[in-house]
This record gives C-alpha cells, structure tokens and sequence, in this order.
C-alpha cells in the first residue's frame, strides 16, 4: 500500500511540473491560437538562471528563486514582441515555424554559450522529509504539488475576477472586437505571455529541485509532454491543462512502476494520438466554432 | 568570364599541387626513429613496432599509447635491454583509418622485420590489422582496444591467438564489482537501474549478474531507463522497497548523478557501485548523497608509487596533455612484450622464425602473472585473451573521487 502511495506521489511530483508548463501552453493558445514550442526552452532558460545566480554570482537560493522567475518572464515578454508580434497577422503556420525555430535558437545558443554538459543546480529548497504514518513524503514533493495547485489557483482569479483577466478572455474570444471596446490588445497578449512564462519559471525552479541539472536540450522533451498534457486536458482551459499535467504525471509513473519504464515516452505520445483521434477538444476543451 | 575561369581553373590546380606537397611527408606513414638500415630483425636489435593514431581527432589515445611504450622501451635500453639486444621501435601513424593500418602493418612486417607489434589503438583499426597478424601468427598486444571481437571472433568461435590486450572489456568491469560487493562488502542482495539502450550499461549489467548469480547474490530488483529519461523515483521506489545491500548503476555520471540524488529522496539507503561511466558522479549529486559510492577504473591518477613514478617519467618527456589511461596500459603493454621476448631470446630461438613467434605468443598469455606493471599486479589471460588483471576502486569520501585500492 505505501508503495502505492508513493509512486502516486512521485506521479503528482512530475505531473506538478508537466501542469504549470501545460498551463503557459493552453494560456497562449487561447489568445493568440498560437502552439508556443519555445516554451519549454523558457525552462531550460530558468534553470540556467539559477544555475547561473547560484553558481556563478554565489548568491543565495532566494535571489535565485527571483531572478530566474524575473528572466523567464522578461524572455517570454521578448520573444513575443521580438518574434511573434510582427507576425500577428500572417498565417498561423507561420507563427508555429517562428516557435519552433525560435526553440532551436535557445537550445543552440545554451550550448554555445554554457557547453553541450549538464551543469548542476546546487539545492534551491531544501527541507526533511516528512513522515506521516510510517509513510515517508519527500519534501521537495509535497513543495512542488503544493505550489503548483497554489498556482493554479491563482490564475483562476486573475482570468476570472479581474480587469486584465476580463481583457483576456475578451481578446481571446474577439481580438478585433476586444480591439473596437477599448481594450489594449497588444498589452494584453503581452501580459498573457508575462504570466504564461512566469509560471514556467516557477516550473523550471521545481524541476530543477527534482533534476538538479540544467542542460540545453532539457526542455524540449518537458515542452512536448506538457503540450501532450495540455492537449488532453483541452488546450485553452486553466484547470484542463491542470488535470492533464497529473493525468501525464500519474500515467508515467504507473507505466514505470509495472516495470516498463521504457515504454514511459512511448505511452505519453500514444495518450496524445488517442485524444486527438478520440476527443480532440480534450477532456474539458470546448469546441470552438470556425468564425465564418 | 573566360579569363575568370581560367584564373578559377588555375587556383584549383595550385591547390591541388599544395594539398599533395602537404600530404607527401605524411602519406608514408611516419618512421620516427628512421632506422639506417633496415636489414633483418636478426641483428644485435628487436624491432617491435608501434601502430596508433598520432594525428587527427583521436591523436590523444595514440599518442599517449606511443609515449607510454617508449617510455618503458627507453628505460629498458638505457638498462641493458634484453640480453644485451636492444629494442628498437618503428612508429606508423594510421591516421585512424583501417587501410592506412594494414599498410603499415604490412610494411612493419616486410620492410622493417618486426618480430612483434604494440597496437594498433582505436578498435577498428585494431580489428583490421589483427586480421593480418593473425594470418602470420604475429605476437600483438593493443593497450586501448576494449571492443570484445578484437580477440574472439563469436561467430566462428574463434579465438585469435597471438592477440593480446591490457585494457579490460567493459564487461569484466561489472564482474569486478560483483566480486568486491561480495567479498568486501558482504552483500547479499543487489538491485540494478540501467540505461536500456547502451551497449555499455547492458554489457556491464549482464556481467554483473552472471558473477552474482555465481557468488549467490540475489538480484532483487532489474530496473531499466531510457535514453534522456531524468526521473528515475518511479523505478527507485519500487528498488526501495526491497531494500536492496547494494544498487548497481552502470550508466554515465550525469544519470548516476540523478540517480543517487533521487534515490536518498525516496529513501534508498544502499552502497551504489558503477563502472568508470560513474568517473565524475561526485560533480552531480550533493557530498551527503554520494558518500561510500564505488566505482571501478582502469587507471586512477597518482594511485600507488608505482603510478606516480611513472607519470613523473611521463611529464618530464612529454606533455601532461597525452598523459591517459591508455599511456598507463601501454607502458603495461610494453613490459609484457618486453618480457615475452626476453623468454624467446633466451631459449636462443632466431627472430622472425614461427618457433620464436610462438615462444613470444606462449611467454605473453603464461610468463606475465608476476611481473610488477603499473596498472595491475601482473596479467594472465582468460581464455579468450582477456586479462585478468586490477582495478583501481575508487571511492566518493565527503564529495570528492578517491582512490581506494587496486582490486
């Protein structure tokens, strides 16, 4: 039984990460119908950033927190105003090429700039590890399931009960029309990237907890199971992409547990073909009729 | 246009005639000694030759193979030599190409009258001119090649004779460690998380059980992962909870590293052992998580006297640059010939006839348990001509590699 529970928890654990990533993935998608394949690289990026605070610069782990965090977000600012913005009104494929494209940059100029090695991440958080019934809780677990669905939470206020929320959810369903009511577009979708990539900065924290190791090509395979998680859960939705991220977390776990750790990738990309063939709107996805 | 072209055409010819002066010195294979006159090796010296890759991308391992063996073939001349004779070495860079190897081979063999060789260096190579060597039953000792079909050919069961290494296979390295677990650590049982798709950590792995199964370990726990996986406590929460004497890692340090960190999260408290992949785990998990981890080596720098005073010879000849393991196995590889031939010299036999070739090949595999080499007490051979010989265990103590003992 207490095995049970703790593969359960090591599936939360990941399944945590893969749902703050999802959820930077879906927010984006809703606004600008864009797939931002860079996003997993703004991981790797704030992995670094720590690395780079912690190690270089010998600051301490709450200074690191921050300052990854701040760079994540200030990048995702970038790369939207930098690549994106002139191409908002070409085709969508377009915009999906400029994404991949811009994940190759990141990956490529990591590599060049920090060495194709892994480089290790000394502790961020640290703390005992807890037991409650002779079951034993890794901290930086029950840390990274706790912040995520805080996370959560709080991104359901922002889009639900404020202004700028109201904003969003208005540019996401009308641009043009949000546009004619007033509302500062451009802003908004910057400010949409700003919080999608924060909360991938707060992942790139908890990841590099579990993995103390920065690497270049660390997020391309975190970005695509996230984008798996966010699609299953049904992109555009907050607590979709939520509920996606535990089921890919608690899918690998189990698929390990039963001894077929190496299967674990193959039966991420399988839940995607089937979603896609099945329900391709997600668990909680609406469809969306084609504006005519 | 026409002119522009002819000036074109022009420069292309004046490269070419400058490619070919570049290659010309190079093309022959370099003789570094150039022997005055080369008449048989039945003369007052033995000639042995060095073949390796002492140019190009991987000049590191040939370089270090050719200096290592010099150096001892040095100090052997300046003492003597054998029985009076001195040793003489005929160098060819193969430049890492299996063509360039057997050429030079060849031309050891029939220009210069080699009675043994020491190489080649990179497997391939190795492979290609032991093919020769075996031909003429030429006594051969390579001091870098680890590839298995280097000395057995496993489709046809055969066994090349007259090679010999004095670098261990990957695989010998896992039954190293189920030895020590077993006699110096006393386990009993043992767990495994291996990469699945790396012919090294599986090599490694299926050692380690065959010596397990055949001290009596129990092997409670076989986990795999894939390639580029980082979330390894799925796999050690199931090994946690068999609670295991030792866990076996035989992947690269980066995943060891990984590994040991997740695996004190979700409560393993086991010895970890590896293999020399494990070299460098101490940089990618925290001293606390480490501590007591195991690793095997080929050679370990500064581990005894003996490696010391070597490496002090090495670096007042050469540059510290090409000071590698392989430098250690070939200075190894050069006393073990040295002393086969001293075996043939002494029973009287001629250089060059089958008799004395043989004689070396026999001195090799029976008359090298007792001789004092730098990376093992003495080399004997398994039956497919695998030395038996030393590890340097090395051991993690408060974040930093130590070496413990030869094993």
């Amino acid at each position: 039984m207490s095995l049970v529970i703790s593969q359960l928890i090591n599936g939360l654990q990941s399944g945590s990460i893969y749902a703050l990533v999802a959820l930077g993935y879906s927010m984006v998608y809703g606004i600008i119908m864009l797939l931002n394949f860079a996003h997993g690289d703004i991981i790797m990026v704030g992995a670094y950033a720590a690395w780079f605070v912690m190690v270089r610069l010998s600051l301490n782990p709450v200074l690191a927190i921050i300052l990854a965090i701040l760079a994540c977000t200030v990048l995702g600012v970038v790369i939207e105003k930098v690549a994106y913005t002139p191409l908002r009104s070409s085709p969508r494929l377009s915009l999906l090429i400029t994404a991949i494209g811009i994940s190759f940059l990141l990956e490529n100029l990591a590599q060049r700039v920090f060495g194709a090695g892994a480089q290790k991440v000394p502790a961020l958080i640290s703390g005992p590890a807890i037991e409650i019934g002779g079951q034993r809780f890794s901290f930086i677990a029950m840390v990274t399931i706790v912040v995520s669905v805080v996370s959560m939470a709080l991104l359901t206020f922002l889009v639900r009960k404020t202004k700028m929320g109201k904003a969003m959810r208005a540019v996401s369903e009308d641009m043009g029309t949000a546009q004619l009511m007033g509302i500062n577009v451009n802003l908004t979708i910057s400010f949409t990237f700003a919080v999608g990539s924060a909360l991938a900065g707060i992942g790139s924290i908890l990841y590099s907890c579990a993995y103390p190791q920065a690497s270049p090509t660390m997020g391309a395979m975190l970005g695509l199971k996230a984008f798996v998680a966010a699609v299953l859960g049904g992109i555009g939705s907050i607590p979709g992409a939520m509920l996606g991220g535990f089921c890919i977390g608690l899918a690998e776990a189990i698929v390990s547990a039963v001894g077929l750790s190496v299967w674990k990738d193959g039966v991420v990309f399988a839940i995607l073909i089937v979603v896609l063939v099945v329900k391709p709107t997600g668990i909680l996805g609406r469809a969306i009729r084609e504006k005519v | 246009m026409k002119k522009f072209l002819s000036i074109a055409l022009a420069l292309v010819l004046m490269a070419g005639v400058f490619a070919a002066c570049g290659d010309k010195p190079e093309s022959g294979g370099t003789t570094d000694p150039t022997p005055p006159a080369s008449s048989s090796a039945a003369g007052d010296t033995i000639k042995i030759a060095i073949i390796g890759c002492h140019t190009g991308e991987y000049a590191q391992y040939g370089l270090g193979v050719k200096n290592g063996a010099t150096l001892y073939i040095d100090q052997l001349n300046a003492s003597g030599g054998i029985n009076g004779k001195q040793v003489e070495i005929v160098a060819y860079d193969n430049k890492a190409d299996n063509q360039e190897a057997i050429n030079a081979f060849n031309r050891a063999v029939d220009q210069d009258g080699i009675t043994a060789l020491i190489g080649d260096v990179l497997t391939g190579n190795t492979i290609a001119v032991g093919g020769e060597a075996y031909k003429i039953n030429m006594p051969m000792i390579t001091a870098s090649a680890t590839a298995e079909a280097v000395t057995y050919d496993a489709e046809t069961d055969t066994v090349y004779a007259n090679i010999f290494r004095t670098c261990f296979i990957d695989p010998f390295q896992g039954e190293k460690m189920a030895n020590y677990a077993s006699e110096k650590l006393g386990a009993k049982t043992a767990a495994i998380i291996y990469e699945t798709g790396n012919d090294y950590s599986v090599g490694v792995k299926d050692a380690f059980i065959a010596t397990c199964s055949a001290l009596g370990i129990e092997i409670v726990s076989e986990e795999g992962y894939a390639t580029g996986d980082v979330d390894f406590k799925s796999q050690l929460t199931t090994i946690a909870s068999k609670n295991p004497d030792v866990v076996f890692c035989p992947n690269y340090y980066e995943d060891d590293g990984l590994i040991v960190t997740q695996a004190r999260e979700v409560g393993v408290d086991a010895v970890f052992m590896g293999a020399d992949g494990m070299s460098g785990v101490s940089g990618y998990a925290s001293a606390a998580d480490a501590e007591g981890t195991l690793y095997c080596s080929g050679y370990a720098p500064g581990s005894t006297d003996a490696v010391k005073a070597f490496e002090a010879a090495y670096t007042e000849k050469y540059s510290a640059e090409t000071l590698n393991m392989f430098a250690a196995t070939a200075y190894d590889a050069a006393m073990v010939l040295c002393n086969a031939l001293q075996v043939a010299e002494e029973a009287g036999l001629t250089a060059g006839t089958d008799e004395y070739k043989q004689a070396v090949i026999d001195a090799i595999r029976d008359k090298s348990g007792e001789l004092e080499c730098i990376t093992s007490n003495g080399y004997t051979f398994d039956a497919h001509n695998n030395p038996v010989k030393d590890a340097c265990i090395m051991k993690v103590v408060e974040g930093t590699e130590t070496f413990v003992e030869n094993y």
